[in-house]
């Protein structure tokens, strides 16, 4: 038996994150320094951590309901509410998940199969794509473009709709451009959604990291609410990536069936984690507002670094990315990153990495500390030079 | 502004005006004076390098004692602190609420040193009526900083 001939087609024929040779090269360089970790690095802080220790320390190391725990679902839906004007009922609607990425995957997993597309704005995050083509279903790439600062339009997307179109895949504030959408931006949207059979899937992880206005979401749209899924989670609010903890918010038709895969396949979220993440929503605040200041003087840093050097980028206002344009340098967005790092031994992730029409483009994460992001910035100065000669 | 850049020389005193305009979002020239003025105001009192000996081989010895003395009559307890903030050995001293009165930081080349300052300088002072005397050990964290290890970065290299 040939194992290979086993597998499934569209598993085998989706491809791997194609950053794996730059993991490589890194890896046996010193001295290098990475632009391209999509974490924070903050470390969790120190009162929620302490949760999870004293949660272990009380021997509270069993399942939780398979939704999770009442009440970190009554956190949740509290914070929602709090933040973001968002109502959802706890009992019903939300269901604790392994990270943002298992709610992606489970809202793809019971929307859409084989003959169904799914309209993916790019450049996204890379997950999207995958956990899409591992449904069957047809992912439909909308390229973005930088005049419109990487937001959707409505035209865009009016014309990427077919009869097969069931969801819209949607995550802003956006990795990998830094890019946001405001109230109004929506509201343009919300004309050509509200009376058609789509679900949008709107990915919220980087909601907290915005550093201008105020974040928005289709789901406060009352015509929207009950069509909209809502993700988010604590990796990127309370740096928790490591704990793996998300949740998902939706409509009980809808949540019913996510909670049956999560409950087959899962079980349940770690409960370490879920005993944290109360912590988090009841204590973090302070932290939220500590990591957030942090992160915008380094995102003026590094945007006025890249412009100094000749790199155009427009100003992100949210999550954690730059996305400088780098075609001034002469090179590709593979080229660019590629010579970069062996050149100058700093790593940045080509645009490409996200989407054709990331081509150009590369992205660079202000996760890191101040210290790191000047020497960096210094040597992409120094590249620029030699390739502006 | 101001509050913005006094956090920001606290951690770092050697960050430029320049470098603190971007980071804010200001004007270069608006965070030049702001400084000056902090400085001319005392605000800012001096700027120093937060050094960790031990890991350049220095022998130093800091040692924090506690001080109980007899406050003077129309002067409190500022006389006294004054007799003993004068000495260069001394780098802090403060007034304390509690079971003593000022807490006083020396810093020495070794122990016996450190020790011989206390039994010679320090106790005799007339209103002094005892010391304890508590030398550091090991340093973990100073002003913010953990000594000892250099931290880490451990995440994966890249991550989308």
């Amino acid at each position: 038996m040939n194992l290979k001939d086993m597998l499934r087609r569209n598993v085998v024929d989706t491809p791997p994150s194609g950053i794996r040779k730059y993991f490589d090269l890194i890896n046996e360089m010193k001295d290098a320094i990475s632009l391209g970790i999509g974490e924070p690095d903050f470390e969790t802080p120190w009162s929620v951590r302490e949760e999870g220790i004293w949660s272990l320390e009380k021997g509270k190391t069993h399942y939780s309901s398979n939704a999770g725990s009442v009440e970190l679902r009554q956190e949740i839906c509290r914070y929602l509410k709090s933040r973001f004007s968002l109502q959802y009922d706890p009992v019903h609607e939300v269901l604790v998940t392994v990270g943002g990425s298992e709610a992606i995957d489970l809202a793809l997993r019971v929307l859409v199969g084989p003959g169904d597309e799914v309209l993916i704005p790019e450049p996204c995050y890379v997950a999207y794509k995958g956990c899409t083509l591992f449904t069957g279903a047809t992912p439909v790439p909308i390229p973005l473009k930088a005049e419109n600062r990487f937001r959707l339009q409505p035209e865009e997307l009016l014309a990427a709709i077919t009869p097969r179109t069931k969801v819209l895949l949607l995550g802003y504030p956006n990795n990998p451009t830094g890019a946001t959408m405001d109230r109004e931006d929506y509201v343009r949207l919300v004309d050509v959604l509200k009376d058609r059979d789509i679900i949008v899937i709107s990915d919220e992880i980087y909601a907290e990291l915005l550093y201008q206005g105020k974040h928005a979401s289709l789901a406060e749209f009352p015509e929207m609410r009950d069509r909209t899924v809502l993700v988010s989670g604590f990796s990127k609010t309370f740096a928790m990536t490591g704990w793996r903890i998300g949740y998902v918010c939706c409509h009980p038709d809808l949540m019913e069936q996510m909670k049956k895969i999560h409950q087959f396949a899962i079980m349940c979220s770690p409960t370490t984690a879920q005993y944290a993440a109360v912590e988090a929503l009841k204590n973090g605040r302070p932290d939220v507002e500590r990591m957030v200041a942090e992160y915008n003087r380094r995102r003026r840093l590094m945007v006025d670094g890249f412009r100094k050097v000749g790199l155009d980028c427009f100003e992100p206002y949210g999550a954690f990315y730059v996305f400088p344009d780098v075609r001034k340098s002469g090179l590709n967005s593979d080229q660019f990153c590629e010579r970069l790092l062996l050149e100058e031994k700093v790593l940045m992730v080509p645009g490409t990495a996200f989407g054709d029409c990331g081509e150009g483009f590369a992205r660079a994460t202000y996760a890191t500390s101040l210290e790191n992001i000047r020497e960096a910035l210094f040597r992409i100065g120094r590249f620029m030079e030699k390739m502006l000669g | 502004m101001k509050l913005e850049i006094l956090s920001l020389l606290e951690k770092n005193s050697r960050m430029t005006d320049a470098e603190m305009a971007t980071i804010l979002a200001a004007d270069a020239g608006a965070v030049a004076s702001a400084v000056h003025e902090l400085e001319a105001d005392g605000v800012i009192r001096g700027y120093n390098a937060l050094i960790d000996w031990e890991k350049f081989g220095q022998e130093m010895v800091t040692a924090y004692i506690e001080v109980r003395v007899t406050p003077q009559r129309g002067q409190g307890f500022d006389k006294v602190a004054e007799r003993i903030y004068q000495f260069p050995q001394v780098q802090a001293c403060n007034l304390m609420s509690g079971g003593f009165d000022l807490f006083v930081v020396v810093e020495g080349r070794t122990m016996k040193e450190v020790a011989l300052f206390v039994a010679e300088k320090l106790a005799p002072i007339d209103s002094v009526l005892s010391t304890a005397t508590h030398f550091v050990l090991r340093k973990y964290k100073d002003r913010g900083v953990l000594f000892g290890q250099q931290h880490k970065d451990e995440r994966e290299a890249v991550v989308l």
